[in-house]
């Protein structure tokens, strides 16, 4: 032990640190959407003909789609027009280098514990910093370029790598997906975009750090992560913004393509604002994420820790398409006071002998709601294809519940699919024991949990663990009565 | 929820025939009429179900629409008499009741020796019982279950058993129902009250058979079970109709404090079966066993919906499901488990178990946990697979040929869940249909 | 250092403890004996502070303060230390963090430095040999998986770790076989420095070959009935409880 403890402590008297508004000057659109608006966002990139093609297909698209209802939450109806849609930090338009960064954003990553600086290399870690609509600093481009791997904003990579992206932008998520995804592909304003070419081994973690500042504004990132042959990338993403008394709406899509004896690991730590205590304010976080495992021996292994937002639904997925293919997902959904999430995973078994684990842990406190909701699904040709699924519910209150919604589809007789769930409080026997020899309630309540999670969180690169077990002690401070 | 609704004729027609019902014969049960105007009215809303609805996205209604039937009614003929229905008795003891084409059938039936405390008879008779009207279509609540609805709206007859309070009956009361055609596609809404009185404890086994010409069947039925403070009742559904036959039923269990049920399952026949369980756990201290068993072959479709519902504190429920499909027979299990928020202290246990034995055959498993208490323990497990491949091995290796193992193993999956049930006349004779079955 | 007067406590309304005297003074060891629920084990829990335990009148004092008035960890940080009959199981959290966590704090009570991890890492490795310990054993989770011996020696080692000035072993020796109880009763041992003070629950004499008490007492219905030097463990072994019991009874009847 621990830092764990020593972290709990230091964390378990603050509230949401992260809510603080940065005086960053921005240029936004107008209110609302429309055609206009698309073809204003796809003018500010100076995006291609075919991109713009692309958003007003979408956008259309959409305009027939109803939102979704199905999931196990409630919020109040969204109204489209009154988001903005694009908004952007006033910013030189090149930078060359970091000194010429608007000090303002430096020091707003400072404060999230984010460094920019490529001397001060924060362990390894590659970060491409998103404020609002775009990109502002993508650090270590250069040292990765000489191995060939391309990580810059998505808007850079339209520009420098059309090709790529031409070929697998919605390549996973079509824009005909969902309506969050339709309308990201609409009026998506920036994000990650990386390549990793055959054979390479990406030497250090790369991370986009997702940031909403402005009022007002929607965010609709777009990232697309593509391992070549043989490739091998860890991808991290953290996501923060500040308090406000409105709900702001997220809705990114994600989308992981892995080739032949790839591997992509994906790491997500969400901490939107989460809303006060009576629910006033917070992120409406309607993320789509998902991969595909292309070929023979592919993986990809997506691992999320969500304390944020006031609404989340979310289910990262992956196509098992590949024969020998594995696709992992790992979760912690912490849920508190008034948020609701929804959220858990797809895995579509379409190769031979493909396999997939899923671990979902749930925490509920306060008056919230937390739903797994999963599908696991074996074709017909799946022959001998795997899947383990825990999934497990921690109730901290009886305000809160729990719920979980497994969907087992198995269509052949030489796969194999196991689910398990438990729903349980900490034992109080547990908590006793704890007690007896010198330990808080509070801190024994901090040190179970975090036990709990503990299969998920070995899956996050060590400083991801460290953040995470931080932000699971302030997301369930006050839950213990 | 979705109101999404087959709109064809197949509805439509029963729409019709629910008015032309009225007209012949009025309304069918004078103590019952708003109730059966009530759900005439939400079936013509609500209509069939199609596989947009999340409740039915697994199973397909569409063969419904494929046929035109005729309702049945109550100037139908019964037809069969006690020496057809001699060898669907279970055990040589039972009191055998026939329900012939949702008719009681009193000349099929076998009532001798009925204990003292208990009442067995037909639901048109009784329906004006004051017990009988304190509880018939209240507990099946059809306002947003359509094929609630329309049984409840065309129901004439049916049966109705009463176990006063302290009648200890240890005999079995069979019914049987029976759906004997002659020709002609049928619609039997078929109705049945069971009220276990403070203290009683009752045995009750329905079953489920086809008798006539093999011509397509809708049964529809609707069971009603309440169980008083203290009592005890074990029930059997054993379902094994022909394949030309749709069955339907909805099952709704009522239970009182210190309360005990255990139901069974057993589902091998029928072309496509639905069955939706619903215990209700209404006061403390109550244990629930459910379980079932699915057994499908050919293009057999076999959906088992269950929810249980805790919502008092204390109580205890189980559930155990299995199923085996072969040929290209879709089996479907969806299992609810509701903790609501007084229930603390619940335990609640589920288990779904399944073995594909072609690859055309198809498991959809949607074991589901709501839990709004927290002091609780509660756990499901669901898995598909193949037969144990080391227990195969481990038989072979002891001389016995593969066929001949993987019979054993299968039956062993399978009587697991009629090794659960206490009776122990009953769990040895449905042991023996199992073996008939499974050598089918 | 701990004193028990006419202390009478419940548990679901039942009275177990009907007005139950002791004294331990520093260094002392006392064996607490007697027959299935005569109260040995409700004696244990009350001291640690279990909360389905509720007392109804009587005192307790701890060094001169009210026992009864502290939380449970506040009991343990005082230096009350309860080796459990059925150790827990936590899931996910290391003994060596969970022993850290309450080292530290016990330490932050007595306005002591934490460890550091260095600092902490040797003194674990210290106090694991006392008890044999296997190093892998601090690495995985707190009792997940351990065997009845293994939970036993864990506790004795978290004693060892804390150091208590009174430690209550609720009965240790219960499923032991006779190599875990001579490597539970050697910590045990190790651990008695004439000021560190035992109260020794068991149902068998055996243990008490091992840890040889200073006073022996027999509790049966709620009450000490006898008190002796240790002579009367092998006294009890030799001739069951049935003696006390008539004896008890039948002054009662009388």
């Amino acid at each position: 032990m621990s830092e764990d403890l020593k972290i709990l402590d230091e964390v378990t008297n603050s509230e949401y640190k992260w809510g603080f508004v940065s005086n960053i000057e921005s240029d936004n659109a107008p209110k609302g959407l429309s055609e206009d608006i698309v073809r204003f966002i796809s003018a500010k990139k100076n995006e291609p003909e075919w991109l713009l093609e692309y958003r007003l297909k979408a956008y259309r698209h959409w305009l027939t789609l109803t939102e979704p209802t199905w999931p196990n939450v409630t919020y109040p109806k969204i109204d489209f027009q009154d988001i903005i849609y694009y908004s952007a930090p006033k910013a030189k338009p090149t930078l060359n280098s970091l000194d010429e960064l608007d000090p303002e954003i430096k020091s707003t990553f400072d404060k999230l514990g984010i460094s920019l600086e490529e001397q001060k290399r924060l362990a390894n870690v590659a970060v491409d910093a998103v404020i609002d609509s775009v990109s502002v600093k993508t650090t270590f481009r250069e040292s990765l370029g000489e191995l060939g791997i391309i990580f810059s904003s998505f808007s850079e990579a339209v520009q420098e790598h059309p090709e790529l992206v031409k070929k697998y932008l919605g390549s996973v998520v079509p824009y005909t997906d969902n309506f969050y995804a339709s309308l990201n592909a609409a009026v998506f304003s920036d994000g990650s975009f990386c390549y990793i070419p055959k054979g390479v081994r990406c030497p250090m973690e790369l991370s986009t750090y997702f940031r909403i500042n402005s009022a007002g504004t929607g965010q609709f990132e777009r990232t697309l992560i593509v391992a070549d042959e043989g490739a091998y990338v860890s991808y991290l993403e953290g996501c923060t913004a500040p308090m406000r008394d409105e709900n702001q709406l997220h809705a990114a899509v994600v989308e992981i393509v892995s080739h032949e004896e790839a591997t992509v690991k994906y790491s997500t730590v969400q901490n939107w604002y989460p809303g006060d205590k009576d629910g006033k304010g917070g992120i409406f976080n309607f993320v789509t994420k998902r991969g595909i495992c292309l070929g023979n021996k592919s993986k990809i292994s997506w691992t999320q820790v969500e304390t944020g937002s006031a609404v989340t639904w979310k289910y990262p997925s992956v196509i098992l398409k590949g024969d020998n293919s594995v696709g992992e997902f790992y979760s912690v959904a912490v849920t508190n006071n008034m948020q609701q999430a929804d959220t858990g995973t797809k895995m579509i078994h379409l190769g031979k002998n493909t396999s997939s684990t899923i671990i979902s842990k749930g925490i509920s406190g306060g008056r919230s709601q937390n739903s797994y909701r999963g599908l696991v699904k074996i074709a017909k040709g799946a022959v001998n294809a795997r899947n383990f699924s825990q999934c497990d519910s921690l109730l901290l209150g009886d305000q809160c519940g729990a719920h979980t919604f497994p969907y087992l589809e198995v269509n052949n007789k030489s796969s194999k699919v196991e689910h398990e769930a438990t729903t349980s409080k900490v034992g109080e026997d547990q908590i006793f024991y704890c007690n007896q020899r010198g330990i808080s309630t509070e801190d024994a309540v901090g040190l179970i949990v975090n036990g709990y999670c503990k299969e998920v969180f070995n899956q996050l690169p060590m400083e991801f663990a460290v953040e995470a077990q931080k932000l699971l002690a302030i997301s369930l401070e006050g839950s213990v009565g | 929820m979705s109101t999404s609704t087959l709109n064809n004729s197949s509805a439509e027609s029963f729409t019709q025939a629910i008015d032309h019902f009225r007209e012949l014969y009025g309304n069918h049960l004078p103590a019952q009429k708003s109730l059966q105007i009530d759900a005439a009215a939400v079936f013509s809303q609500l209509g069939i179900p199609t596989t947009k609805h999340e409740e039915w996205k697994y199973t397909s209604l569409a063969v419904i629409a494929k046929n035109t039937y005729r309702t049945v009614n109550p100037s139908d003929n019964c037809s069969l008499s006690k020496s057809n229905v001699t060898s669907l008795a279970l055990t040589n003891d039972t009191l055998l009741y026939v329900i012939e084409n949702g008719k009681f059938n009193a000349s099929a039936s076998n009532a001798n020796a009925l204990p003292k405390g208990i009442t067995v008879g037909s639901l048109a008779e009784l329906a004006g019982d004051a017990r009988v009207q304190a509880h018939l279509m209240k507990h099946a609540d059809f306002s947003d279950e359509s094929l609630v609805a329309l049984n409840t709206a065309l129901t004439f007859d049916g049966i109705v058993i009463i176990a006063e309070a302290k009648t200890e009956c240890a005999t079995p009361i069979q019914i049987a129902v029976v759906n004997n055609t002659a020709g002609e596609a049928l619609n039997i809404p078929v109705r049945i009250l069971l009220i276990a009185e403070k203290n009683a404890i009752v045995n009750v086994t329905e079953t489920h058979h086809s008798f006539g010409s093999k011509s397509p069947v809708l049964v529809n039925v609707v069971s009603e079970v309440v169980i008083a403070e203290q009592a005890r009742v074990n029930y059997i559904k054993l379902q094994d109709e022909d394949q030309n036959t749709c069955h339907v039923n909805y099952h709704k269990v009522n239970m009182a404090r210190d309360s005990y049920q255990h139901i069974s399952t057993l589902t091998w026949g029928g072309g496509l079966v639905r069955n939706n369980l619903n215990i209700r756990l209404d006061d403390v201290n109550c244990t629930s066993y459910l379980n079932g068993l699915t057994i499908a072959k050919d293009y057999q479709v076999i959906d088992h919906h269950t929810v249980v519902d805790h919502a008092m504190p204390n109580c205890y429920s189980n559930e155990l499901y299995k199923g085996i499909i072969d040929g290209h027979a879709q089996g479907v299990f969806n299992g609810k488990i509701f903790v609501r928020k007084d229930a603390q202290k619940t335990n609640a246990f589920q288990s779904n178990k399944n073995v594909l034995l072609s690859d055309d055959a198809s498991m959809n498993a949607k074991p589901q946990l709501e839990i709004f208490a927290d002091d609780v323990k509660c756990s499901h497990g669901a898995t598909t697979g193949q037969i144990d491949e080391e227990a195969l091995f481990y038989l072979r290796a002891r001389g016995i040929g593969e066929v001949a193992a993987r019979a054993l193993l299968n039956h062993a999956f399978a009587a697991d869940v009629i090794e659960q049930i206490p009776e122990e006349n009953l769990k040895s004779a449905l042991l023996d249909r199992l073996t008939a079955r499974l050598n089918a | 250092m701990l004193s028990i007067k006419d202390l009478v406590a419940s548990v679901e309304e039942k009275q177990i403890l009907k007005g139950l005297n002791f004294e331990v003074k520093p260094g002392e060891v006392h064996a607490i004996m007697g027959p299935n629920g005569s109260g040995k084990s409700t004696l244990a829990s009350v001291l640690a502070g279990r909360e389905e335990y509720e007392v109804n009148s009587g005192s307790v004092t701890f060094n001169g303060e009210d026992l009864l008035e502290m939380s449970p960890e506040d009991r343990a940080r005082a230096g009350i230390f309860l080796a459990f009959q059925y150790p827990v199981e936590i899931p996910g959290v290391s003994n060596a963090n969970f022993l850290k966590t309450a080292v530290n704090e016990v330490r932050k009570s007595k306005g002591l430095e934490p460890l550091d991890s260095k600092q902490f890492l040797k003194v674990m490795q210290e106090k694991m040999k006392l008890v044999e310990m296997d190093k892998t054993m601090t690495q995985r989770s707190v009792n997940e998986g351990f065997s009845g011996g293994e939970k036993k020696r864990n506790e004795i080692f978290q004693m060892a770790m804390l150091e208590p000035s009174l430690a209550i072993l609720d009965e240790t020796d219960s499923g032991l076989d006779i190599d875990a109880l001579r490597i539970v009763s050697n910590g045990v041992n190790a651990l008695r420095d004439g000021k560190r003070s035992f109260i020794v629950i068991t149902h068998y004499q055996r243990l008490l070959d091992y840890i040889v008490p200073d006073h022996v007492h027999v509790l049966y219905k709620g009450r000490i009935v006898k008190s002796g030097p240790k002579e009367l463990a092998l006294e009890l072994e030799e001739k069951g409880y049935d003696w006390i019991k008539e004896e008890v009874d039948s002054s009662v009847n009388a």
